[in-house]
C-alpha cells in the first residue's frame, strides 16, 4: 500500500509542476488585463520542445550535454525527499534538510557550469549572477529550515511536517518570521521577482535565462521542467513545513484525499502570492539583492533565537 | 604476522622506508631518472606500509609505546606513542603520501636536467618522516625536533623551483612565520614543564591539575597561535597562499592536505587530551577563530586568479571548518557533555580526512593543468576539458567534494559539523549559544561561497574556449599522474558513500579520550545518524540519484526521441565573431561577490589610459585597468609589528657601543642578575 503512495509522491512533482507555472502565468496575464494562455500551456511547451530538433554549440563539452539530465534528476530525487501530501511516509535516507539544500545545490552547480560551457558572452555572467545570489541565499535557507527543525526536534522534513502540527500554538511568531525569510529565499532560488524576471531575455537583467540561452530541444525541455519542479518543491516546503495543516497523517483513503486537496489549496495560495507580487513590484537592481537576502537571514536567525 | 607490523619494529621500518628513500635519492642524485625511481618507490612502499600500520593501530586495544635513549637527557631520547588519534593521522599522512608519490613520479619528470631530482627526493621523504614523527612524538623535546624536520624539509621543497624570485620570497616568509609559530609552541611547552616538571606528554597529562587556571589560559593562547600558524588560521595565514603554490604540485598536495593538519592534531592533543578539564571559554574562542578563517578564507579564494593560490585559500577555509568542529567539541567537553563532544570531535576528524583527500586531489589536478599549460594564471586557461578530459573529470570530483555536494565526502563531514553546531545552539549560556548560531551562519555562507568559487575555478579553467596559445596546445598528463588523481577521486566518493562506516571508526578515537558514549552512530544500512535529531544516508542518495539519472536518460532517449536531428552550430554571437575575449574570466566571475563584500575585502581599482594626443584625449592608444585586493593583514598588522620591532632594535643599538669593557660589564650584570633570580 505504502509503495503506491510513494509512486504518487514520485510522479506528483514532475506531473504537477508545469501546472503551477501555468497558473502563475495566467494570474499575471489577468492582472495585466490580458487573456493569457491556458494554464496547460507549459505542458504543451514541454511536449513540443521534447520533439524538436536540437542545436548544440560547437564549443560545448560533455558538461553541457549531461547537465540537463543531472539537473532534472536532482529535482526528482529531492521531490522524493520532501513531504508533499502525506507526512506518514517516512524517508529517513534522503529526507534530511541539509541533504535537500545541498542536493538542490548540485542542480545550481551544473546549471552554472553549463552556462559557462558554451563560451557565449551571456552564459558566463548569468552563471556569475546566479552563483552570487544562491551563495547569499544559502544562509537564509538553512536557518529557515532550522527554525522548523528546532520546533519539532528533528531535521527530517517528513518528521517536521508530522510533528509540527502537534505544537503549533506556542511558536506562532518564529514560524511566521522564518516563513517570510523562507519566502524571500524561495523567490531567489526559483528566479522570481524581485531577483530575476522569468519572462525576459534582456541581457541587462536576466540571470536564469542567460544561463540556458544556448539550450534547445529536449535538453531545454528538461531544464524548463526542472525549474518548474524546483518551484513546486520550494512551494511544497513552504506549505508543509511552516503550515502543516491538513497533511495526511495516516494511510486512510479519506485523509489522503483530504491531504492532497489541502496540499493543492496551499500551493495555490503560494502561487497566487508569487503572481501578485510579480505584478505589483519591479525587479530590484542587482546590488540591492544582497540586502534582501540579508533580511531573510536575519529574520531566520531571530526566529531561531526565539525557539532556543 | 600482523602483530609484527604493529610493533616498535614495524614503526621503525616505516620510518626506515622513507629514510632509505631519502638517503638513496641523495646518493644517486647524479642520475635523475634513477633517483626519481628510487625515491618514489620507497615513498610508495613506505606509504603502503603506513596505511597498513595505521589500520592495525586503529583496531588495536592498547596504544603502542616506543622509547629509547637517556631519560635524564631528553635531547637524545626518542619516545613515541601510537594511540588511535596518532594512528588516524598516520593513516591520513600515508594514504595521501601514497597517491602524491605515485603522481610525483610522473610529475617531476619536467624538472629533469633543470634541478636536482635527488635533492627533491631527499627532502620529500624527509618531509614525510617529519610528519609521521610529529603525530607520534610523546615528548615535547622530541616533538620539537620532529616539528623542525618537517618545517625545514618543507621549506626546501617550497624553494625547490628557485629560479623564480617569487618562490624564494614565499619560502623565506614561510620560514620566518613557521619559526615565529615554533617560538610560541616552545613557550607553551616550557610553561607546561615549569608546572608539571616533565616534557613527557603522559606525565604532563597526569600533572595537568597542578597547573594554575591562569597559566592554563596562557598555554591555550600560546598554543592556539603557535599551532594555528602552522594550520593557517587568519591572521597568521600570510605565509600559506605564497608557500603552497610555490612548491611542486605533489608537495603542495601534501602540504595543504596533510601538513597543516599537524597543527590541528596538536590542538586536539593538547586541548582535548593533555589539559583536560578545560574552561568554558576556550571552545567559543576556537569557534570564533574557525568562523573567521572559514568565511575570510573563501572570500579571499574568490578574489584569486592564480589556481594554486585559490586552492591555498580554500585550505584556510577548511581549517576553519575543522576548527568549528573542534571548538564545539571543546565547548561540550567543558560543559561536561561527552557524547556531544564526541560528535564535534568526529566532525573535525572526518573533515580532516576529507579535506586531505579532496584538497590533495585538487592540487594534483591543478598541477596537471600547470604541467600542460605552463602557467598558474587561470585567465590563460579555458576549454581544457577538451584537451585534458581526465584531469577535468578529477578536478570536477574535487570541486564537488569541497563544495559539500552529496554524495561526495565533503558533504558528510560538513553535515556532521552542522549537527554539532545545531546541538550547541540549545546550550544554556547566552554567549555560547550565540557563538554557535554565528558559527552555523558562517558555515552556511561558507558553503554557498565555496560553491560559487568552484564554479568559477572549474568554469574558467576547463570550460568555454582556450584563452591562450598554451591552453590550445595542452596535452593530457601521463598515466602515473592520472592514476594518482583517479585514486584520490575514488576515495572522495567512497568516503562519502561509506561515511557511516568511516565515522564509526572515528568514534573509537574519541572513546579513547574518555568520552563514554557517542552521539554519532551509523545504522546497519550505512546511514549516518546524529542522535535522534538527524539522519542521512550516503548509499541511498547515491543509488537514488544514479538510478534517476539513468531512468531520465533512458526515458528521453527511447520514449520521447523520435528521429530528431542534433545539429552542431556556433554559439550565438549577436552577429560578431565570438572570440575567447568575450567569455567570462575568473576575475569577472567573482567581481559581483567581491563588490558585495567590499567592506571586508577592500578591493581597489586603478585605471591608466594613454592617449594618442594628450590634449584632445579622444583616441586612446592603450588602457590598463588594475584590480587589486589589498592585503589588510600586511598593512594593518604585520607592517606596524615589523615597524615596532625595527624601532626597538634601533633603540637597543645604543647599548652596543663596540667597547669591549662595556660588554664585559653587561655580562657581569647579567650573571649577577641571573644568580639572584635563581637563588
Amino acid at each position: 500500500m505504502e509503495s503506491i503512495f510513494w509512486a504518487i509522491q514520485l510522479v506528483m512533482v514532475p506531473v504537477m509542476s508545469p501546472l503551477g507555472v501555468g497558473i502563475i502565468r495566467k494570474i499575471k496575464a489577468k492582472l495585466q488585463n490580458r487573456r493569457g494562455a491556458s494554464v496547460f500551456q507549459p505542458y504543451k511547451d514541454l511536449w513540443k520542445l521534447l520533439h524538436k530538433d536540437e542545436v548544440l554549440s560547437s564549443d560545448a563539452s560533455w558538461i553541457f550535454k549531461v547537465a540537463p539530465y543531472i539537473i532534472f534528476a536532482v529535482t526528482i530525487v529531492v521531490g522524493l525527499s520532501v513531504p508533499l501530501f502525506a507526512s506518514f511516509l517516512q524517508n529517513t535516507f534522503t529526507g534530511d534538510m541539509l541533504m535537500v539544500v545541498y542536493a538542490l545545490a548540485i542542480g545550481t552547480f551544473f546549471l552554472a557550469l553549463a552556462g559557462i560551457d558554451t563560451g557565449g558572452a551571456f552564459g558566463g555572467f548569468g552563471s556569475s549572477r546566479e552563483m552570487t545570489v544562491s551563495a547569499l541565499a544559502e544562509g537564509g535557507l538553512i536557518f529557515a529550515l532550522l527554525t522548523v527543525a528546532f520546533r519539532s526536534g528533528t531535521t527530517n522534513l517528513f518528521a517536521i511536517s508530522n510533528a509540527a502540527i502537534l505544537n503549533t500554538g506556542y511558536s506562532f511568531l518564529p514560524v511566521i518570521l522564518s516563513f517570510f525569510g523562507f519566502f524571500i529565499v524561495l523567490l531567489a532560488e526559483t528566479a522570481r521577482f524581485p531577483f530575476d524576471n522569468p519572462a525576459t531575455h534582456l541581457e541587462l537583467t536576466m540571470i536564469h535565462e542567460a544561463m540556458i540561452l544556448e539550450y534547445s530541444g529536449k535538453r531545454l525541455a528538461l531544464i524548463e521542467w526542472a525549474s518548474a519542479n524546483k518551484l513546486f518543491i520550494f512551494a511544497a516546503l513552504g506549505a508543509n513545513l511552516f503550515f502543516p495543516f491538513g497533511i495526511a497523517h495516516d494511510a486512510q483513503l479519506g485523509s489522503i484525499a483530504f491531504g492532497v486537496a489541502f496540499f493543492f489549496i496551499k500551493l495555490s495560495v503560494i502561487y497566487i502570492a508569487i503572481a501578485i507580487l510579480e505584478s505589483s513590484i519591479a525587479k530590484y537592481r542587482f546590488f540591492r539583492l544582497p540586502d534582501l537576502l540579508l533580511v531573510s537571514f536575519v529574520l531566520n536567525v531571530v526566529a531561531v533565537a526565539f525557539l532556543i | 604476522m600482523l602483530d609484527a607490523i604493529l610493533s616498535p619494529v614495524g614503526f621503525i621500518s616505516l620510518v626506515l622506508f622513507f629514510g632509505v628513500g631519502a638517503i638513496g635519492a641523495l646518493m644517486f642524485r647524479k642520475n635523475d631518472e634513477f633517483a626519481n625511481v628510487w625515491s618514489s618507490f620507497f615513498a610508495v612502499a613506505g606509504s603502503l606500509w603506513g596505511v597498513l600500520f595505521a589500520l592495525l593501530a586503529l583496531n588495536a586495544a592498547y596504544p603502542m609505546l616506543l622509547s629509547f635513549g637517556v631519560n635524564t637527557f631528553p635531547l637524545f631520547s626518542v619516545s613515541l606513542t601510537v594511540d588511535k588519534l596518532s594512528a588516524f593521522f598516520i593513516f591520513v599522512i600515508s594514504a595521501i603520501a601514497l597517491f602524491c608519490s605515485i603522481y610525483g613520479y610522473g610529475y617531476v619528470k619536467h624538472y629533469y636536467g633543470k634541478y636536482s631530482i635527488g635533492t627533491l627526493g631527499f627532502f620529500y621523504n624527509l618531509f614525510i618522516i617529519g610528519m609521521l614523527l610529529v603525530v607520534t612524538a610523546s615528548n615535547a623535546i622530541f616533538f620539537l625536533i620532529a616539528w623542525e624536520i618537517m618545517s625545514v624539509a618543507s621549506y626546501f621543497l617550497v624553494v625547490y623551483d628557485r629560479n623564480e624570485q617569487e618562490n624564494v620570497k614565499a619560502g623565506f616568509l614561510y620560514l620566518v612565520m613557521t619559526h615565529v609559530g615554533t617560538a610560541f609552541i616552545i613557550a607553551a611547552f616550557l610553561l607546561l614543564f615549569k608546572y608539571t616538571g616533565s616534557f613527557d606528554f603522559e606525565a604532563v597529562k597526569s600533572g595537568a591539575l597542578l597547573i594554575p587556571a591562569s597559566v592554563k589560559d596562557v598555554i591555550f593562547v600560546l598554543s592556539l597561535i603557535g599551532f594555528g600558524t602552522k594550520a593557517g588560521i587568519i591572521p597568521f595565514h600570510i605565509w600559506l597562499p605564497g608557500a603552497h603554490p610555490a612548491a611542486p604540485s605533489h608537495v603542495s598536495g601534501l602540504m595543504s592536505g596533510v601538513m597543516i593538519k599537524t597543527g590541528i592534531y596538536m590542538m586536539i592533543r593538547i586541548f582535548l587530551d593533555l589539559l583536560q578539564p578545560v574552561p568554558t571559554w576556550w571552545g567559543p574562542v576556537v569557534m570564533i577563530v574557525g568562523s573567521v578563517s572559514a568565511l575570510l578564507g573563501v572570500l579571499y579564494a574568490l578574489t584569486e586568479h592564480d589556481i594554486k593560490r585559490l586552492l591555498a585559500y580554500h585550505s584556510i577555509e577548511n581549517i576553519g571548518i575543522i576548527l568549528l568542529g573542534l571548538g564545539s567539541a571543546l565547548t561540550f567537553s567543558s560543559l561536561n557533555l561527552p557524547s556531544l563532544a564526541l560528535l564535534g570531535l568526529v566532525a573535525a576528524l572526518f573533515h580532516t580526512l576529507n579535506h586531505a583527500t579532496f584538497k590533495s586531489l585538487l592540487f594534483l589536478s591543478a598541477g596537471s593543468v600547470i604541467n600542460g599549460t605552463h602557467t598558474r594564471n587561470m585567465e590563460e586557461y579555458g576549454g581544457l576539458i577538451k584537451y585534458m578530459p581526465y584531469t577535468a573529470l578529477f578536478f570536477l570530483v574535487g570541486s564537488m567534494a569541497i563544495s559539500a555536494l552529496p554524495p561526495f565526502n565533503g558533504f558528510f563531514s560538513e553535515w556532521l559539523t552542522f549537527q554539532a553546531l545545531f546541538q550547541g545552539m540549545k546550550s544554556l549560556d547566552l554567549f555560547t549559544k550565540w557563538t554557535f548560531i554565528g558559527s552555523a551562519g558562517a558555515l552556511a555562507f561558507t558553503g554557498g561561497l565555496a560553491l560559487a568559487c568552484f564554479v568559477k575555478a572549474f568554469g574558467a579553467t576547463f570550460l568555454a574556449r582556450p584563452r591562450s596559445a598554451e591552453a590550445r596546445h595542452a596535452k593530457e598528463s601521463s598515466l602515473s599522474l592520472k592514476f594518482g588523481m583517479g585514486a584520490l577521486a575514488a576515495m572522495a566518493l567512497l568516503f562519502g558513500i561509506f561515511s557511516g562506516y568511516v565515522t564509526s571508526i572515528l568514534n573509537r578515537i574519541g572513546l579513547d579520550f574518555g568520552f563514554t558514549s557517542s552521539f554519532v552512530s551509523s545504522t546497519p544500512e550505512q546511514s549516518l545518524a546524529a542522535g535522534g535529531f538527524s539522519i542521512v544516508s550516503g548509499p541511498a542518495f547515491f543509488i537514488l540519484l544514479a538510478a534517476v539519472v539513468l531512468a531520465v536518460v533512458f526515458a528521453v532517449k527511447f520514449l520521447v526521441n523520435r528521429n530528431q536531428k542534433v545539429r552542431v552550430g556556433a554559439t550565438w554571437d549577436c552577429g560578431v565573431d565570438l572570440t575567447p575575449r568575450m567569455e567570462i574570466t575568473s576575475t569577472g566571475f567573482a567581481r559581483s561577490i567581491i563588490l558585495i563584500f567590499k567592506g571586508i575585502l577592500k578591493p581597489s581599482i586603478q585605471r591608466e589610459i594613454e592617449y594618442r594626443d594628450a590634449d584632445s584625449r579622444y583616441l586612446p592608444i592603450s588602457r590598463k585597468i588594475t584590480l587589486k585586493v589589498n592585503d589588510m593583514y600586511r598593512t594593518y598588522f604585520y607592517a606596524p609589528l615589523s615597524g615596532l620591532v625595527s624601532f626597538v632594535s634601533e633603540r637597543a643599538k645604543y647599548i652596543q657601543s663596540g667597547n669591549i669593557n662595556a660588554y664585559i660589564l653587561y655580562i657581569l650584570v647579567a650573571l649577577l642578575a641571573s644568580l639572584y633570580l635563581v637563588k
